[in-house]
């Protein structure tokens, strides 16, 4: 029995046909283990893990190496607030504070009420923008208090959904089919091309 | 007074809002670079961007040309475009994938057609969750339009590309460490020599890693020849570039602009650019290339911004990011949280990386917010040294990479440029400027 | 012009030119040129990750010299190198500095005490003093990652030996790097604690007391400890370790680097099972395992009482006396857990003094001993590269811990494709290149199929691909294949196994044959001649019929045998057949000499306690007959006597001599009448043991790193001669009395009886696993909570079949009762049968095996109800 969705194992099986190598698929799947759950569950990792290949231990201890996988569960709205230096010259801890204050949670923990985590980033890249806020990983260009004070009713009220849907950063991502190019046309036509150049250097000469 | 006459070589795109859909991109010349690639040969596509001197836009600023002759001996199994922009107050890849992912895609598909490559994968930051909705939906409109799959446009080439997310971790930028990555492992950068990755790459093969705005670049010189390419900038610094300017400015932004002919005073006060420090006042410092390069202090404004011209001066372009402190800025805070970033972001490997980020960050810590000793300066710069012996430019390192000995870099010119801040914070018990 | 290619290049180190070897890794090279460069990750038995950085050191590059990882660089010619520039000296100091940033003041409470690599390295390299002021990095110590293994985050060090050897060298991962940068953690699943059967190991190698075990834990400082490097005698691979006592108590067991052998590797079992030798006060029940048999017993009124060793000799002579009488009237059974001095001694006792033939090492969970003397032997190394291994055996991971880590690194580079024949669950499914589900009572159909060419058996869980690819793989001589031959299936009739073995041996005549047979020393005991139409020094007899095991017990119960001496082990913990066992016991006269309680003691008649373990000097042989000497550390407990005291004074008592007076003399003896090597291997302090008829298998012991093995005192300090090279005397190669069995002299095989598979049943299978309720477990509490309670194991097909649920308890019937048993789900089960483990209980104390197992069948098949 997969721990997956029929929907979420269907991409997830359609995501490691296009590596060479099933592990490759890890960040991905993890992605979209995390999309149907919320966070990592021990089930969820389990699922990963026979997918790649590899043990539950193995894949938790890579989860845990990468900033966007949870491994306990977070509230509704994962807020990002950035302090490296772009945001921290544009007030960015100060910031953070009021984002604390306002989302009623310590930074690094959810909200008595589960629907937000707050989180102290590192550079987010969009430092034209400071300081920089993230819901879901959407960019949501607030950078005063009260814009910020606006958007976290807006979000408690439901209107933003559009805007920031929930977790997974995939959760809006289709491929539109698979690979394309068959093994043998490409070791053909590798053949084919180096010989041609081949050629070409030497008639060069 | 900036030189802005220099054509809009990937940022041609920005007036438009709808940039990123592939109906405005056909509309602007889109694909067209792509189609006359295919009628030359591979070798003669190579030869155009060895031409355009086209020097790596991610941060090391290796020639992307040499790079991908490195390969010319053994066939490349892969090409692997680094989308992971994660160096602090660096934000121009991120103009590019969410404004412009039709240009990096075709200049991806150029890139594995030079070098006859047939699997490519474009890495994206994982937080770039629309960035990755937008190259992805430019990945399927190329496939639609036959500009990827099999024999591509009708020609005999043929690719597939692949838009991998990362998950969120610095060191992933590192292209080996972006390799482990992809290979669904912990970014942990490798040990070069052997594993450089063009020759022991993604699953051992030959692998080419060239940044999101290198690719960007590609169908304009195709279009236009790598020497009207060369023929902009100065020397060893061809063509535009993009810089990310942030900090105390009035116009914080993405401006590209022509290599050499400009100036940072340039950058930072035309109007059309950064217009000037926020409330008129004085630089105090200038962080050039991302917060892995050594700072320069305001009398370093009127200097070109080359490769070479700002590699003489002891630092770096690196990642085309710009920050600007002024004299209201605590630099030992700015250099507290950049050590405390690095800290964070150490991929954990080899030792001096590791626990010297951390203890660095301590020490810095409690000279911003208190318990600071006179001695902590020599002890941080004895540190640093551990971690980069002869604390030299460019770095030696006693760390398996390069993130290792870019942690002495803020430390060591906040020290080395302000010694007097820091004794103030000593004396005062913490920062002054609260 | 041809190409030479070199063997050697030159390097220059801190000014002086040295040749070493093409292609060495620098910190190796250097090590051996004198130069010992510190280090913490490295460990020569993994691949270098250059993570420490302790290692550092100068290498003159095209653009001046460059600080690199001496552990990462292989040598090149005119590579020159300085170790001690004061670069150098930095780096290593600022190393130091940097681990001991946060690492905890714990020494005082800290196992690796005495024997830390850091501590060590530190007072070596690095300064006198920290310049850390800020708070340490904290975490809540120490934490259970497994049964056996308690992990200190705090002293972690991030070497990632740990972490290595559980993915590299394991191939289980069971830990992994979690986190990262200064906060990464070595780390378990959380609901998959770290109990590998080789957890131990990263104990033994982690370099700082991170990890730690639970049964040594505060046991002892290693300057308390003394220490002799013997063979472990847990099972028959034969690794050598280091043995530590402090007083007249066992502590602690280390794996000791034999490059033919362990490679410093140890199981968990072999590791941790010391309490089991140490006299357990507070154990006195003479039925239980957990109990040192100290004294002599002797019944009296029904009662086994204490007696002195005249009293109780003088029993058993009478015994023997009368027994012996009648033709056939005594024989013993067991020996494999005796030295080859100690089985020597029985042997000429029995034959010499008591005239009889009956006389079988095993108890019938082997395989015909005059088999295994005519098949060609392969040592561990040639198995372990070989180009084909073909396993037909249980699962070696659980049977030969070590044996299977040494497959599994020729089957993961590359070097080697495995065939498996797999009779169930087994580890070496993920690693071979095939796999042919065999199913109980149709191996030797299915060795026919692959040597004739025949079809398979109708309904084979393989296809005729998979068929054709181990062909191929095995080719048309056998050469470069080892075929590695166990005894995979309990309840099957061993002649199914040994027909298929028979059929590969004569079908392939260039492969070799390792024999996987599981029990301490059973390769020495039956080359010493303990089996019928054996002799001493691996001969044969033709003439020379008596009766195995199995016969014995025969006629025990007929009353054609009157007596029988059991030497070691218990009978009754190790047939299938209980109850015909217990008949045979209940109607004989039983000697057993023994070191350990159990339940054959409720039938003994006399009962001798033995020297075991690591009171023992002499020699044993493990699966590929390499003879190494075993060393005694502790003193037997009581009046415990060596095997060879034993058998001597009964032979005394009996008015006869068996000629041998001590374990020394005994193994000259040995030597001298038989080549076969004994005392050579004891007095050879160069090499790693003798293989018995391949002097082109010996092998050289390496200098030891410290580093890379903490806790093992090095060559010198312990009183074993350093490495100079010294010229080892040819053995004695001749005077062979008898020789050695051949193919021919197997008896014509007899067609076997396979009953038919119904519809109804299930075919059974018992296998091995390695914690069961022998006796090296029974006396070790901390390995209580690994044996498992018996299960009964089934393929989802079967499942879905009979509907039944995993962990369902059903009613399992067989050729003795019924039995009530949890269902498990294990795909490794082959289709139409069932697993059970030997040597299991299940939840109601009931021993499945005695229950289902049926001696007059060729297989035993079993029903289920669901109820």
């Amino acid at each position: 029995m997969s721990h997956f969705q029929p929907d979420i194992r269907h991409r997830a099986e359609e995501l490691i046909a296009l590596y060479p190598r099933a592990r490759s698929a890890m960040l991905p799947l993890l992605h979209l283990a995390q999309e149907q759950d919320g966070y990592l569950s021990e089930a969820g990792i389990e699922e990963v893990a026979s997918l790649t290949g590899t043990t539950s231990a193995d894949v938790r201890g890579t989860a845990a190496f990468y900033d966007m996988y949870h491994l306990e569960p977070v509230g509704k709205y994962v807020v990002g607030v950035c302090t490296n230096i772009a945001c921290l010259l544009a007030g960015g801890e100060e910031f953070l504070e009021h984002a604390s204050q306002k989302l009623d949670c310590a930074v690094g923990s959810t909200s008595s009420d589960g629907l937000f985590t707050l989180e102290e980033t590192e550079c987010l890249a969009d430092c034209d923008k400071a300081p920089c806020v993230q819901v879901n990983h959407r960019y949501v260009r607030t950078t005063t208090p009260e814009t910020f004070d606006t958007l976290v009713d807006d979000l408690r009220e439901g209107k933003l959904d559009h805007d920031v849907p929930s977790h997974g950063t995939l959760i809006r991502v289709r491929r539109n089919g698979g690979l394309r190019a068959a093994r043998q046309e490409i070791v053909d036509q590798r053949a084919r091309s180096s010989a041609a150049r081949a050629q070409r250097a030497e008639e060069a000469k | 007074m900036a030189m802005l006459d220099s054509p809009r070589i990937v940022s041609s795109r920005a007036q438009y809002a709808d940039s990123y859909t592939l109906t405005r991109y056909l509309e602007t010349g889109g694909y067209v670079a792509l189609r006359k690639a295919l009628t030359m040969f591979p070798e003669a596509v190579a030869a155009e961007v060895d031409a355009a001197s086209l020097l790596g836009r991610g941060g090391a600023g290796f020639p992307a040309g040499r790079k991908w002759s490195m390969l010319r001996k053994a066939p490349v199994s892969y090409l692997v475009v680094n989308g992971d922009e994660s160096e602090p107050a660096t934000f121009k890849d991120h103009f590019l994938v969410e404004r412009d992912p039709h240009q990096l895609v075709e200049g991806v598909i150029i890139a594995a057609y030079a070098l006859q490559v047939s699997q490519a994968f474009i890495y994206l930051r994982g937080e770039f969750a629309l960035g990755l909705e937008r190259v992805q939906q430019a990945v399927n409109d190329a496939y639609s339009e036959g500009a990827l799959g099999s024999k591509i446009f009708g020609s005999d080439f043929s690719i597939d590309l692949v838009v991998h997310p990362g998950a969120g971790a610095y060191i992933c930028g590192e292209e080996t460490a972006l390799i482990e990555g992809l290979e669904g492992k912990r970014g942990f950068p490798r040990i070069k020599p052997p594993f450089f990755p063009a020759v022991t790459g993604l699953y051992g093969e030959p692998t080419v890693v060239n940044n999101v705005e290198t690719m960007s670049n590609l169908p304009w010189i195709v279009n236009n020849g790598g020497a009207a390419f060369a023929a902009l900038g100065v020397g060893r610094s061809t063509g535009t570039r993009l810089f990310a300017l942030a900090g105390r400015v009035n116009n914080p932004g993405v401006y590209e602009i022509e290599m050499v002919k400009n100036t940072f005073r340039d950058l930072i006060y035309d109007p059309a650019l950064g217009g000037g420090v926020i409330g008129g006042r004085a630089v105090k410092a200038i962080i050039p290339g991302g917060v892995s390069a050594p700072w320069f202090g305001p009398d370093l404004l009127d200097l070109p911004m080359g490769q070479d011209e700002v590699g003489e001066k002891g630092s770096m372009l690196g990642s085309g990011s710009v920050v600007v402190l002024d004299e209201t800025s605590c630099v030992v805070r700015a250099a507290w949280r950049i050590t405390k970033f690095f800290s964070r972001e150490s991929c954990g490997q080899c030792t001096p990386c590791r626990e010297g980020s951390g203890w660095i960050e301590r020490a810095m810590y409690r000279l911003e917010h208190g318990g600071g000793r006179m001695e902590d300066m020599d002890l941080l710069l004895d540190l640093c040294d551990n971690i980069a012996p002869g604390l030299s430019w460019p770095p030696q390192q006693t760390t398996i990479c390069v993130l290792g000995s870019s942690i002495p870099s803020s430390v060591h010119s906040a020290i080395s440029m302000f010694p007097d801040d820091f004794k103030a914070h000593v004396l005062h018990g913490g920062c002054p400027h609260d | 012009m041809t190409d030479v290619i070199r063997t050697t290049v030159n390097i220059t180190v801190n000014g002086r030119e040295i040749e070493v070897k093409a292609g060495e890794l620098l910190i190796d090279a250097a090590e051996r040129a004198g130069e010992y460069i510190p280090r913490f990750c490295y460990h020569p038995r993994m691949e270098p990750v250059g993570m420490c950085r302790m290692c550092l050191v100068e290498v003159e590059g095209p653009r001046g010299a460059t600080l690199q990882p001496a552990c990462y660089l292989h040598v090149n010619d005119g590579m020159s190198v300085c170790t001690n520039s004061e670069k150098v000296k930095k780096a290593q100091d600022g190393v130091l500095e940097f681990l001991l940033a946060n690492h905890p003041l714990d020494c005082p409470v800290c196992d690796k005490g005495g024997e830390c690599p850091l501590q060590d390295q530190t007072l070596a390299h690095g300064s006198g003093e920290t310049r850390f002021i800020e708070e340490k990095r904290h975490f809540v110590k120490p934490i259970e990652i497994g049964e056996l293994v308690l992990l200190d985050r705090e002293r972690c060090i991030q070497c990632a030996r740990c972490t290595r050897f559980s993915s590299e060298v394991a191939g289980d991962t069971e830990i992994a790097f979690s986190g990262r940068g200064d906060l990464i953690e070595v780390a378990p699943s959380p609901d998959k604690p770290f109990n590998s059967v080789f957890s131990g190991n990263t104990v033994q190698i982690c370099p700082v007391g991170a990890l730690t075990a639970k049964p040594y834990r505060f046991s002892a400082r290693p300057w308390d400890l003394e220490q002799v490097e013997s063979t472990c005698t847990t099972c028959a691979v034969g690794c050598r370790i280091a043995v530590q006592s402090s007083g007249n108590r066992l502590t602690r067991v280390l794996g000791v680097d034999s490059d033919p052998v362990n490679h410093g590797w140890l199981c968990d079992k072999g590791r941790f099972t010391l309490d089991s030798i140490d006299q357990n006060p507070e154990s006195t029940d003479v039925l239980s395992a957990a109990t040192r048999i100290t004294t002599p017993l002797v019944r009296v009124n029904g009662v086994l009482e204490p007696a002195s060793w005249g009293e109780a000799l003088g029993a058993a002579s009478a015994i023997l006396r009368d027994a012996s009488a009648t033709p056939g009237g005594v024989g013993a059974i067991g020996g494999a857990s005796l030295t080859n001095e100690g089985a020597f001694a029985w042997e000429r006792f029995m034959r010499g003094v008591l005239g009889t033939e009956n006389l079988d090492a095993q108890f019938g969970d082997g395989l015909d001993p005059v088999l295994l003397q005519a098949l060609t032997k392969a040592t561990i190394d040639e198995a372990a590269r070989a180009k084909t291994i073909v396993t037909l055996t249980g699962d070696l991971r659980e049977e030969l811990p070590i044996l299977f880590l040494r497959l599994r690194e020729g089957a993961v580079s590359g070097t080697s494709a495995i065939v498996e024949f797999a009779f169930g669950p087994s580890a070496l499914r993920s690693l071979a290149r095939v796999s042919l589900v065999v199913r109980p009572g149709e191996a030797h159909l299915c060795a026919r199929s692959i040597t004739d060419h025949a079809d398979a058996p109708a309904g084979v869980a393989f296809s005729n691909e998979e068929l054709l690819e181990a062909r191929r793989l095995i080719g048309e001589s056998g050469e470069g294949v080892v075929f590695v031959v166990g005894r995979p299936n309990f309840a099957e009739d061993p002649r199914v196994i040994e027909n298929a073995i028979r059929r590969f041996a004569e079908r392939y005549p260039d492969a070799r044959f390792l024999v996987a047979l599981r029990r301490s020393n059973v390769a020495g005991a039956l080359d010493m001649g303990l089996g019928s139409q054996l002799r001493p020094g691996r001969g044969y007899d033709a003439e020379a019929k008596g009766l195995d095991t199995l016969a014995q017990l025969e006629a025990l119960r007929r009353g054609d045998q009157k007596a029988v001496v059991i030497l070691g082990g218990c009978l009754l913990g190790n047939v299938a057949d209980v109850k015909g066992a217990t008949a045979a016991l209940e109607n004989a006269d039983v000697i057993a000499v023994t070191g350990h309680g159990g339940a054959t003691l409720g039938y003994a008649n006399v009962v001798l306690p033995a020297a075991i373990a690591h009171e023992r000097s002499g020699t044993v042989t493990n699966i590929e007959g390499r003879v190494t000497a075993v060393t005694p550390k502790i003193v037997a407990p009581g009046s415990a006597w060596p095997d060879v005291a034993i058998a001597a004074e009964l032979a005394e008592q009996m008015g006869q001599s068996i000629g041998l007076s001590s374990v020394e003399q005994t193994a000259k003896t040995i030597e001298e009448t038989t080549g076969y090597p004994a005392l050579s291997v004891m007095n050879d302090e160069v090499h790693d043991g003798a293989v018995v008829g391949r002097s082109d298998a010996s092998s050289l012991r390496h200098a030891l790193d410290p580093m890379a093995f903490p806790g093992i005192r090095s060559a010198e300090s312990v009183g074993l001669a350093s490495y100079t090279g010294a010229i080892v005397e040819e053995r004695a190669q001749g005077s062979v009395h008898t020789r050695c069995a051949t193919l021919e002299d197997l008896a014509n095989a007899e067609p076997l009886e396979v009953p038919l598979a119904d519809s109804y049943s299930l075919r059974l299978v018992v296998s091995r696993r390695l914690y069961d309720r022998g006796v090296a477990m029974g006396g070790s509490p901390s390995l209580h909570n690994l044996v498992k309670p018996t299960t009964l194991g089934l393929n989802h097909v079967d499942l879905d079949r009979l509907g039944v649920e995993e962990g369902a308890i059903v009613s399992v019937t067989g050729a003795s009762g019924s039995v009530r048993l949890p269902v498990e789900l294990n795909e490794g089960v082959a289709r139409g049968s069932v697993e059970i483990v030997f040597g299991t209980k299940s939840a109601t104390g009931e021993d499945a095996v005695a229950v289902l197992y049926d001696p007059t069948s060729v297989i035993s098949q079993v029903r289920l109800e669901s109820r």
